[in-house]
C-alpha cells in the first residue's frame, strides 16, 4: 500500500477498499520501521493523525462531503505554522515555538480533509541545499544513507523517497523543493510566485519563497497543488488568478510541444551521468513528438550572484524578529548579567547595555552558523554606500533575468535542463565550503528570481544508483502546461517507479 | 532692541495618528486606553509568517490631507523597512517610506493677526505614511528598571508630515503647528490629541550667525524631541535659540563640525537634555518591503479625492471677509474654532440675515459659554435657529443688546426658547401708544430737562430714559429718547 501514489491510495479510499485509518497505519508503521535511519521528521504525529484518519472515515460512511484529499496522509515541512504545534523551522531560536494560527497551506491541508502526519526537517530557516544546517539532525538519503537528501526541503524529500508518505509540503526560494525532489528521485515544483499563498510560511527570502507540492508522480503533484493554491487577501503578493483543474487536463498530452534547450546548462561542471541522462530525456520528448529548440539565457550566468545578495538582504530583514525579546530563544538572563558586571569591573562601567547585550547572545546563540552568515552579508549590503552596489544592481539582473525567460517563453513551451549539476554528495563533504553549497542551486535559482514555475522530476540513476533529476521550467500561471509536459514524459518511462532499498 | 546676530532655521515633522478604525497593516482595532496588549494579532506583533495587507483607507485619508497641504500625489508609491531594534518593535523594523512617498512638494500658509510675523508659506518637503511602533513603558520605581512593552499602539498609521526649514521663530512654528492641526480638523482625518500622542512633533533647529563681513554661518542641526503642547514646542525652541547661541560663542562650532545631536526637552526643569548622537551613526539600512505591493492611484483618483476636500481654513477665513463682511480678527476667531462653529455662524447668519450681528454674538457671546463650561460645540444648547430668534427680536427692537443677554443667559439655564425666556423675564414689546404716553408723563414731571434740551443741550434728556427704564423695564433705551425729544422739541 505504501508504494502506491495519492491518486491510486485515492481511489481505494472512495471504492471503501481501503479506510484511511488502514492506509494512515500503513505509512505509520513504514515511518516506525524506517525512520530511526532516514531522520526525515522533526514530528510524528501517530495519535492525532490515527484520530484524523478515523474521523474521516467516520465522515465518509456517513455521507458527509468530503475534501479533495480525503484520508490521504501528508508530511508539512516545519516552516509552516500550525496553530498549536511547535513550529522550529529547523532552529533552536523556535525551539519552543507555538504558532496561534494556521498558515493557509496548512487551512487548505485541513479542509481537504488530508491526515497531517507529521512535520518534516529542514535546513534552518530554509537555508541551505542539504539538511545538515536543521538544528535538531541531519536526514539522510533513503538511497544512501551517507549522503545528504538535499535541502532545505530534505525531510519533505526523503520521506517521500522512503514512503513514509505519499504527499509533502515543500517550500522553495533558490531550489529548496526541486533540489532535493531531483537528489531523492521524487517529485516536486515551484509554483509561480503567488500562486500559492505565503500567508504562515516563515519567511526566508519574501520576493523569492514559494511554497509548494512534492509526491512521486506528477499526477499526485497536480492534485496537491489544485489542493493549496489560490489568491489569499492576507498575503498582498498572492495572485487573483484562477486556479485551474490540474487534475482534470494532467493526462492530457500537450499538442505542438516546443521545448528549448540551453547549450551553456552542459558546459563545465555538470556531471556526465546527468548531462546523458538529460539528454536521453531530451530524445524521448523527441520521440513523442515536441520540437526542440536552442535558446539563449543570456543572463543566467549571475543568477548565483544575485541570488546570494537578494536572498540574505531580505532574510537580513526577515529574521530581525527574532531577537528574544517578544517569543523564541533568549540568552540565559543571569549569566548574561554576571558577565556584564564582571566586564564593569574590569572597564571603569562603559560597556554593552543590557538590551544589546540580550540581543546579541540570544541571536549568536539561537541562530545557526548559516544563518548567521547569511544575516550578515544582508546587513553588509544593505548598509549605507552598500546599497546601489549590491541590492540596487541585483534588482536590475533580476530584471534582466525575467527579460530572458521571457523572451524564450515566446519561443517555447518549456525550458528542459539538468536540476543539479551533480548528484547526492555525501555528509560533511561541503559543510566548510559554503560557496560549493551555494552552487547546489546553479540551476535552480533563476526560476525564482524570475518568479516562473519549475518542476523536478526523475529522469534516471547514477552508476552508483543515485537519481538523476530533470527540470522543465514554464512561464508564469502555465503550471497547467508544465505538469501536462512533465506527465508525458512520466507516462514514457518508468524512472518515477524506482524506489530505494533502505540499508 | 537690536536684531540679534543670528537668524533661526526651524523644520518641523509631525507625526500624526490616522482616524482610522483599523490599523494599517491588520485589522487591529486602533483605539485608544484599552488594557495593554489587547489589540493586538499575528501580523502587527510581527509572529513569523504573519504578512501586512494594506488598509486603503488610511492611504485615502493620507491623499486627502497632502492635498490639502497642496501637496503633489504620484501615481506610484511603494513601502520600504527601516530596520533597528527596539523592543517596542517587534519585527526588528518599521514600514515606512523611504524614497518614493505617497506625496511630496506642497505648503501651508501662516499669518499673525496679531502682526507678529508677516505672512508667508511654509513648504512640506513631503507626507509619508507609515506605522506606528508600541510603547515602552519604564517602570524604574521598584529598583528593578524593568521595562513593560505595550503593543496596542504598533501598526497604527502615522503621517509624518516634513516642513522645509522656513520658519524663523519659535512664534512662527507655533502658527504652523496651530494652522496644521486645524486643518487636520477640518480634514476630519486625525483627533490630533497631544496628550493621547495621536500628534507628535520633532523640530530641527539652528542657527544662521551674522559676522562682520556679513556671511552667514550655520550652526550644528539639533533635532528637539519630547514636547507634549504646542506651548512646550514654543518654550524648547526659544530655549534651544537661546542655548544654541551661548554654544556658538564658547565653541564656534559650525554644521558638520559635530555630528546632529536630538535633545528632549523636559517641561518641568524647562531646558533640553542631550539624548544620544544620531543619524551619522545610525544606519536604518531602508530597502523596499517584498511583502507589500506598490500603491498605485490615477490622476482621475486624485482628482476625485480633491473633490472631497472640504472648505479648508485658509479659504474660509477670507469668505467670512468677503461674503460675510467680518472683520479679519473675528473671521480668524472664528475659524480657528473648528468647522462646527464656522457652520453654527453660517446657519446664524442666514438666520438673522445680520452676519455682523451674528459675528459679535459667536465670538462673543457664543465662544466665552464655551470656554467657561470647557464645551464642544455640539454640547452647546442653543441651535442657530434659536439664537437667531433672539438676534431678530433685538433687531426688531424688542429689546436691547443688554437685555438680550440676559435672555441669551436664561436660554442657557433653562433651556427654553427665546420667547419663553423674554416671557420668563417679563419682557415684552411696549406698546406704542403707551410708551408715547410714559415718555410725555416723565418730560412734564422734568421742566429742567424741557429747557436745557430747549438751551440746546440734548444730552440732558438722558435722565428721562433711566426713569423711563423704572417705570416700565421693557423700554427701549433709544426710542425713548427720541420720543421725548420728540415731545420737548414740539412744546
Amino acid at each position: 500500500m505504501i508504494d502506491l501514489s495519492a491518486t491510486s491510495l485515492l481511489a481505494k479510499l472512495q471504492s471503501g477498499e481501503v479506510s484511511s485509518e488502514e492506509v494512515t497505519a500503513a505509512f505509520l508503521d513504514r515511518i516506525n520501521a524506517v525512520e530511526s535511519r532516514v531522520g526525515a521528521f522533526l514530528k510524528v504525529n501517530s495519535e492525532s493523525a490515527m484520530q484524523a484518519a478515523q474521523a474521516v472515515d467516520e465522515k465518509r460512511s456517513s455521507g458527509t462531503p468530503l475534501g479533495k484529499l480525503a484520508g490521504i496522509p501528508i508530511a508539512v515541512k516545519d516552516i509552516l505554522c500550525t496553530e498549536g504545534e511547535a513550529t522550529t523551522c529547523g532552529s533552536r531560536m523556535l525551539e519552543h515555538y507555538v504558532p496561534p494560527y494556521n498558515a493557509t497551506v496548512v487551512e487548505h491541508l485541513l479542509a481537504s480533509d488530508a491526515i497531517v502526519i507529521g512535520r518534516t526537517n529542514m535546513d534552518e530557516f530554509a537555508m541551505g541545499s542539504s539538511t545538515e544546517n536543521s538544528a535538531y539532525k541531519p536526514t539522510s538519503n533513503p538511497w544512501d544513507l551517507e549522503r545528504i537528501p538535499g535541502g532545505s526541503s530534505g525531510g519533505a524529500a526523503a520521506c517521500l523517497a522512503a514512503a513514509m508518505a505519499p504527499l509533502s509540503i515543500g517550500t522553495d526560494t533558490g531550489g529548496s523543493i526541486r533540489q532535493p525532489a531531483a537528489l531523492c528521485g521524487v517529485v516536486g515544483l515551484k509554483p509561480t510566485y503567488g500562486r500559492v499563498s505565503r500567508f504562515g510560511l516563515v519567511a526566508f527570502a519574501s520576493s523569492l519563497d514559494q511554497v509548494g507540492p512534492m509526491a512521486t508522480t506528477v499526477e499526485d503533484t497536480a492534485l496537491l497543488l489544485e489542493t493549496i493554491a489560490g489568491h489569499d487577501r492576507r498575503d498582498s503578493t498572492s495572485a487573483k488568478i484562477d486556479v485551474p483543474q490540474y487534475t482534470a487536463s494532467v493526462n492530457s498530452p500537450l499538442e505542438n510541444l516546443t521545448i528549448g534547450v540551453v547549450p551553456s546548462h552542459y558546459q563545465d561542471g555538470l556531471d556526465t551521468e546527468i548531462e546523458s541522462a538529460v539528454k536521453e530525456a531530451i530524445r524521448v520528448y523527441e520521440s513523442l513528438g515536441a520540437r526542440i529548440k536552442e535558446i539563449e539565457m543570456p543572463h543566467a550566468q549571475y543568477g548565483i550572484a544575485t541570488y546570494y545578495i537578494i536572498a540574505p538582504c531580505e532574510a537580513s530583514g526577515n529574521l530581525a524578529r527574532y531577537d528574544g525579546a517578544h517569543y523564541g530563544y533568549r540568552t540565559d538572563q543571569q549569566t548574561m548579567l554576571d558577565e556584564l558586571s564582571e566586564e564593569a569591573n574590569q572597564t571603569d562601567g562603559a560597556g554593552e547595555s543590557p538590551l544589546v547585550r540580550m540581543y546579541r547572545k540570544s541571536r549568536s546563540e539561537g541562530f545557526g552558523s548559516e544563518v548567521q552568515r547569511r544575516v550578515m552579508l544582508g546587513t553588509y549590503a544593505l548598509s549605507e554606500g552598500y546599497y546601489d552596489a549590491y541590492y540596487l544592481k541585483a534588482l536590475k539582473v533580476r530584471r534582466l533575468i525575467r527579460a530572458d525567460y521571457d523572451s524564450a517563453f515566446d519561443q517555447v513551451d518549456c525550458i528542459l535542463g539538468p536540476v543539479t549539476a551533480s548528484p547526492a554528495f555525501r555528509r560533511g563533504e561541503k559543510t566548510n565550503d559554503p560557496l560549493a553549497m551555494y552552487l547546489e542551486d546553479l540551476y535552480t535559482v533563476n526560476a525564482n528570481l524570475a518568479g516562473v514555475a519549475g518542476i523536478s522530476l526523475p529522469c534516471g540513476l547514477t552508476s552508483e544508483n543515485l537519481p538523476i533529476g530533470l527540470h522543465l521550467q514554464a512561464a508564469p500561471f502555465q503550471e497547467e502546461k508544465l505538469l501536462k509536459v512533465a506527465n508525458m514524459y512520466q507516462s514514457a518511462t518508468d524512472w518515477h517507479t524506482r524506489r530505494p532499498e533502505i540499508q | 532692541m537690536t536684531n540679534p546676530p543670528y537668524d533661526v532655521i526651524i523644520g518641523l515633522e509631525v507625526h500624526v495618528q490616522l482616524r482610522t478604525n483599523t490599523k494599517l497593516f491588520c485589522r487591529c482595532s486602533t483605539e485608544f486606553g484599552n488594557p495593554p496588549n489587547t489589540q493586538t494579532c499575528p501580523v502587527c506583533l510581527g509572529l513569523p509568517g504573519a504578512l501586512p495587507v494594506m488598509n486603503r483607507k488610511a492611504y485615502e485619508l493620507s491623499v486627502k490631507t497632502a492635498l490639502a497641504l497642496n501637496c503633489n500625489i504620484p501615481n506610484f508609491t511603494k513601502w520600504d523597512r527601516k530596520q533597528y531594534y527596539y523592543p517596542d518593535l517587534p519585527k526588528g523594523y518599521q514600514i515606512s517610506q523611504f524614497d518614493l512617498p505617497m506625496s511630496e512638494n506642497g505648503h501651508l500658509a501662516i499669518s499673525s493677526p496679531d502682526g507678529e510675523f508677516e505672512d508667508k508659506n511654509v513648504g512640506i518637503i513631503r507626507a509619508h505614511l507609515e506605522e506606528d511602533a508600541g510603547k515602552s513603558m519604564h517602570d524604574e520605581a521598584q529598583g528593578l528598571a524593568d521595562t513593560r512593552i505595550d503593543l496596542n499602539r504598533t501598526g497604527t498609521p502615522l503621517l509624518e508630515i516634513v516642513s522645509e526649514p522656513d520658519m524663523r521663530s519659535a512664534e512662527e512654528a507655533r502658527a504652523y503647528l496651530q494652522e496644521l492641526r486645524l486643518l487636520l480638523t477640518y480634514l476630519d482625518v486625525s483627533d490630533c490629541n497631544m496628550q493621547e500622542g495621536s500628534l507628535r512633533v520633532d523640530a530641527n533647529v539652528n542657527l544662521h550667525v551674522h559676522t562682520e563681513t556679513d556671511e552667514k554661518i550655520a550652526t550644528p542641526i539639533v533635532e528637539v524631541k519630547n514636547m507634549n503642547s504646542f506651548r512646550a514646542v514654543e518654550r524648547a525652541l526659544h530655549y534651544e535659540v537661546k542655548r544654541q547661541y551661548e554654544i556658538w560663542q564658547e565653541t564656534g562650532n559650525r554644521i558638520g563640525d559635530v555630528p546632529k545631536q536630538t535633545r528632549g526637552w523636559d517641561d518641568n526643569a524647562q531646558l533640553t537634555r542631550a539624548q544620544r548622537e544620531k543619524e551619522e551613526s545610525s544606519d536604518y539600512r531602508y530597502f523596499p518591503d517584498p511583502d507589500l505591493v506598490p500603491v498605485t492611484i490615477t490622476n482621475e483618483q486624485v482628482e476625485a479625492f480633491q473633490q472631497q476636500i472640504p472648505e479648508l481654513p485658509a479659504a474660509l477665513r477670507e469668505k467670512l471677509v468677503d461674503e460675510f463682511s467680518l472683520t479679519p480678527y473675528t473671521a480668524d476667531v472664528i475659524v480657528n474654532q473648528g468647522p462646527e462653529v464656522v457652520a453654527y455662524f453660517q446657519s446664524l447668519a442666514e438666520h438673522t440675515g445680520d452676519a455682523k450681528q451674528s459675528g459679535n454674538w459667536v465670538q462673543g457671546e457664543v465662544l466665552r459659554v464655551l470656554k467657561e463650561e470647557d464645551w464642544e460645540l455640539r454640547e452647546f444648547p442653543i441651535s442657530a435657529e434659536g439664537l437667531a430668534d433672539l438676534l431678530k427680536a433685538i433687531q426688531q427692537g424688542e429689546l436691547n443688546n443688554s437685555r438680550g443677554k440676559e435672555v441669551f443667559s436664561e436660554m442657557l439655564s433653562a433651556g427654553t426658547s427665546a420667547a419663553d425666556a423674554m416671557a420668563a423675564l417679563g419682557i415684552e414689546k411696549v406698546d406704542d401708544s403707551a410708551l408715547e404716553d410714559l415718555c410725555r408723563e416723565i418730560v412734564m414731571a422734568n421742566p429742567k430737562v424741557i429747557s436745557d434740551v430747549q438751551s440746546g443741550n440734548e444730552k440732558a434728556v438722558g435722565a428721562l430714559i433711566g426713569q423711563a427704564k423704572q417705570k416700565n423695564p421693557n423700554v427701549n433705551p433709544g426710542q425713548v429718547r427720541q420720543i421725548c425729544l420728540d415731545i420737548i422739541n414740539a412744546l
